[in-house]
């Protein structure tokens, strides 16, 4: 009997058991009548199917994360494990083995000793799915009797089920908390295991970046230095996209909320907003097959040195794109935002539209648009695809848009992505680029949330 | 924040001349006056005109994106086939004609040494020389197909359309090498050239010939990791939303999960990609490669936008529909799961399905937790090794071999087809089951 059919077995337990005590109350509801019971019958039906299920369900993941090492347990106490090798790798290895053999994953073993353990596997295994699955079964039937003999006109079954809503929504609101302080826990675990191999200041002030040579066996020293690839994050993300995005994003905010007629503004909305829900991978492709190449046959036209097939510009320049609708959203917030009052005091001095665009709204709503512009400067240099496909490897420290830069994020893929063993300095490198990113862009987004918020209580 | 100071020096001069009282009226009619409202005006329409360069911009570049993918995708969908000319009677083909009526027809034929009496064929047909070069690897399945449909073909000689090698394929669609356009043209002269609609794009996995691939194993590894995705990340949003909106005390633990839901919502995705390979993969021993991770990475991204999306659907439902339940004795749990959650669903159904487009275009986590693997076949469950659409139009972008440019555009349009539509029905829900209070 697999995993999956007792699952099954418990979850229809449980069905068999809602259905007959809701059977049972209706039954009761007549007798006592409908005043005299405190549940309706469907309550008593979840109470004592909640009953059935959830104890044996908790007793079987519990379960199926103890039972491997008791049935290891027992294989060893067989005859045929006094002959394997004390201690060790070479140990482990052939248990783990029998056990893939046993399970029917592996075909035939690589060790001999392996293939002698297989029956003692199989029958320990067998022995104790079949301990597993009986107490599963009378866990699920004594906890449902017990709950199905409560049922009577005065019990309180409502009150109890509901508060087990009432827990059930609190812990589902508890995961966002648990997923932030995972994220944080890797990341900083493995970082500490990479600094503890390299030095901290020589990764966040070297200049020279080139894990390969690490890999290779030249020492960790004058390889992990992560200065260029910050610099190209920032050059990508936080210079090339914003000079495209924040003109664009900005005008395009002023133009539909203060300029397009309604029927212009309802289409040109959505469509800004299709710009914004293209998958990023299908930008990297634009910006690799298209853009990337038509630049550098510009750049060698007008005789750039350096130019090269994947450049800054091109990924920064589709990232721009790709930020517009982000810029133009916010933008459009604050300037909505701002009292009618004052754009109509400007009007009424006589300013024209546009004076009054940019002597007295863009002014006034100059610290939501800074605020929007720190998020999407947040969102570009956690960008990854349109990096990795446009942007290049070299790790160069450039101020030619022309040339190959690399961005943090383009290196945790490229040092991930690789065959080689988790615990060498290469993969950690990329948990300890991870922690700086998801600090930065952290910080970021507080600061940004900070300026709006104090910004739109200006006005309330 | 507004002072006298940031008005426009026209309205500044008026505002002074208008409170001392022996002022001599401004001239509007003068020529000074003219040329200056002349050019307040024309600086009002460039910048006007430059706000709609700006829309139009922006506009014009989704437009040539999309064009540029539909051009260079379409022809994907389309595959070059040669007529080939096949005598079975002569060829060395190893069957006997009695089998194919038979059930085991597909097996048999597989081991008929078809792909000898295809090459042989080809050489026959169109020269000796690399004659069979210009046919696809998978040119006798073709024949394999045409003749369990037809056992009769055995007894004389019949006409095949096979697939064409990829360079031929690439120089009968658009332009290919020298040589292959020459061979083209020849073929051309014969008649021998077809074009087929390419079924087997959309019915087969990854490969390596661009003539044989399809996404078929993509689009299914991507169902089963959004299947994932859904089933995590609904239930839990949506409960954590109304906990939050409906239940919440006010006070530092609640403080705590908004500032973690809302930073969680801006979170780079890669690290979320990061936290599924050291917690779901080295942690817990999940297979790598595998729907199951694919979708749990993603439901963790997901979750964020669901909820924000769930709180305003539930803000959205006036209290007096609660006041009215609990009026008539409603608990507070029957309040909210019979009437609030009911109205706030396609409020929710939107935000979800919205949250899932974002998930079905994500690559950059899934990259992390080892789903850049090679893989021919289609996924068989949720632990088997999987890839997803928008990680298989990775992959094939880094092909070198030029077959595989219209695949990726033919992959991105399947991709954009399937992100469009979510996002129409999303529009729709919003537009057809709404309450504006």
């Amino acid at each position: 009997m697999n995993a999956a059919s007792i699952w099954l077995v418990i979850i229809g337990l449980a069905v068999i058991a809602w259905l007959s005590a809701r059977a049972r109350a209706t039954l009761m509801e007549k007798s006592a009548g409908r005043l005299a019971t405190h549940s309706r019958a469907q309550y008593h039906g979840w109470y004592v199917g909640l009953w059935t299920l959830l104890p044996a369900a908790l007793f079987l993941i519990v379960w199926q994360n103890v039972s491997p090492a008791l049935v290891t347990n027992s294989v060893l106490t067989a005859p045929e494990a006094a002959t394997l090798p004390t201690e060790g790798f070479s140990r482990a290895a052939i248990l783990s083995e029998a056990r893939n053999i046993a399970a029917g994953r592996q075909q035939s073993g690589f060790n001999t000793q392996s293939q002698a353990l297989v029956e003692p596997y199989r029958a320990a295994q067998t022995r104790f799915d079949i301990i597993g699955a009986l107490l599963t079964v009378i866990l699920a039937f004594a906890c449902g009797a017990f709950a199905f003999t409560r049922i009577r006109a005065g019990f309180t079954a409502r009150t109890r089920v509901e508060r087990l809503v009432m827990g059930a929504l609190l812990v589902a609101s508890l995961i966002a908390i648990v997923t932030t302080v995972g994220i944080v826990a890797s990341l900083l675990f493995e970082s500490i295991r990479f600094f503890s191999m390299v030095n901290p200041i020589d990764f966040l002030f070297g200049t020279k970046w080139s894990p390969q040579s690490a890999a290779l066996g030249y020492g960790n020293k004058n390889a992990f230095g992560a200065v260029p690839l910050f610099w190209g994050t920032v050059f990508i993300g936080a210079i090339i996209a914003m000079l495209v995005a924040i003109p664009l994003g900005l005008m395009c905010a002023i133009y539909l909320t203060q300029y397009a007629k309604p029927s212009v503004r309802a289409w040109m909305k959505p469509i800004l907003e299709v710009l914004a829900g293209v998958p990023t991978v299908v930008y990297g492709y634009f910006a690799a097959l298209t853009v990337a190449p038509a630049l550098r046959d510009f750049a060698v036209m007008v005789g750039i040195s350096g130019a090269s097939s994947e450049s800054a510009l091109a990924a920064g320049l589709v990232m721009g794109v790709m930020i517009i609708p982000f810029v133009s959203s916010m933008a459009d917030d604050s300037i909505n935002a701002v009292p009618q009052a004052m754009r109509d005091g400007s009007l009424a001095m006589g300013a024209t539209t546009s004076e009054t665009i940019k002597k007295v709204l863009i002014p006034a709503a100059l610290p939501g648009v800074v605020g929007g512009v720190l998020l999407a400067v947040s969102r570009a240099i956690g960008e990854t695809m349109i990096v990795v496909m446009a942007a290049g490897l070299a790790a160069n420290l450039t101020l030619n848009p022309f040339a190959s830069v690399t961005t943090v994020t383009t290196q945790i893929v490229q040092l991930l992505t690789g065959d080689q063993e988790f615990d060498s300095a290469k993969t950690l490198a990329a948990f300890a680029l991870g922690l700086v990113l998801f600090i930065v862009t952290l910080l970021l987004n507080i600061v940004a949330l900070r300026v709006v918020k104090k910004y739109r209580e200006a006005y309330e | 924040m507004m002072s006298g100071t940031d008005l426009p020096p026209s309205a500044r001069t008026s505002m002074t001349q208008a409170n001392s009282p022996d002022r001599t009226p401004t001239d509007w009619t003068s020529p000074v006056m003219r040329k200056r409202i002349a050019r307040r005006y024309a600086q009002e329409r460039r910048f006007r005109l430059m706000g709609l360069g700006a829309v139009a911009l922006s506009a014009g570049f989704l437009l040539f994106l999309l064009v540029s993918m539909v051009s260079g995708g379409l022809s994907g969908f389309i595959r070059t086939e040669i007529k080939l000319p096949i005598d079975f009677p002569h060829s060395p083909l190893l069957i006997d004609p009695a089998i194919l009526k038979s059930a085991n027809a597909e097996r048999a034929l597989a081991n008929a040494n078809l792909p000898a009496v295809t090459s042989a064929a080809a050489k026959a047909a169109f020269g000796a020389q690399g004659g069979d070069a210009i046919l696809s690897d998978s040119a006798w399945v073709a024949v394999k197909d045409a003749l369990i449909e037809d056992p009769g073909l055995l007894q004389r000689q019949a006409v095949i359309a096979v697939p064409a090698a990829s360079d031929i394929d690439l120089a009968a669609k658009r332009e290919g090498s020298a040589a292959a356009e020459q061979i083209v043209a020849q073929l051309k002269g014969k008649r021998a050239l077809a074009t087929r609609l390419n079924f087997g794009f959309l019915t087969a996995s990854d490969g390596t010939d661009p003539t044989q691939v399809g996404i078929w194993g993509a689009l299914k590894g991507s169902l089963l990791t959004m299947a994932v995705t859904l089933l995590l990340s609904f239930p839990v949003g949506v409960l954590s939303a109304i906990y939050l909106e409906e239940y919440a005390p006010r006070n530092r633990w609640t403080d705590l999960i908004e500032v973690s839901i809302n930073n969680l919502a801006a979170v780079p995705s890669i690290i979320f990609g990061l936290l599924g390979l050291a917690v779901f993969l080295n942690m817990w021993d999940l297979p790598r490669s595998a729907a199951l991770v694919g979708g749990l990475t993603l439901a963790l991204m997901t979750m964020p936008v669901i909820v924000i999306a769930g709180r305003n659907a539930v803000k959205a439902v006036p209290p007096s529909i609660r006041d009215a339940a609990l009026g008539v004795g409603a608990s507070p749990v029957q309040v909210v799961f019979h009437h609030v959650l009911p109205l706030a669903m396609p409020g929710i159904l939107t935000g979800t399905i919205i949250g899932m487009a974002r998930a079905l275009g994500e690559t950059a986590p899934l990259l992390m937790i080892g789903m850049r693997a090679f893989i021919s076949a289609a996924p068989s469950g949720f632990t088997a090794p999987a890839t997803v659409l928008p990680v298989q139009v990775f992959l094939w972008s880094d092909e070198v071999s030029k077959g595989f440019v219209e695949k990726t555009s033919a992959a991105i349009i399947v991709l954009l087809v399937f992100l469009l539509a979510m996002n129409g029905l999303a529009i729709y829900l919003r537009n057809k089951f709404e309450i504006r209070w």
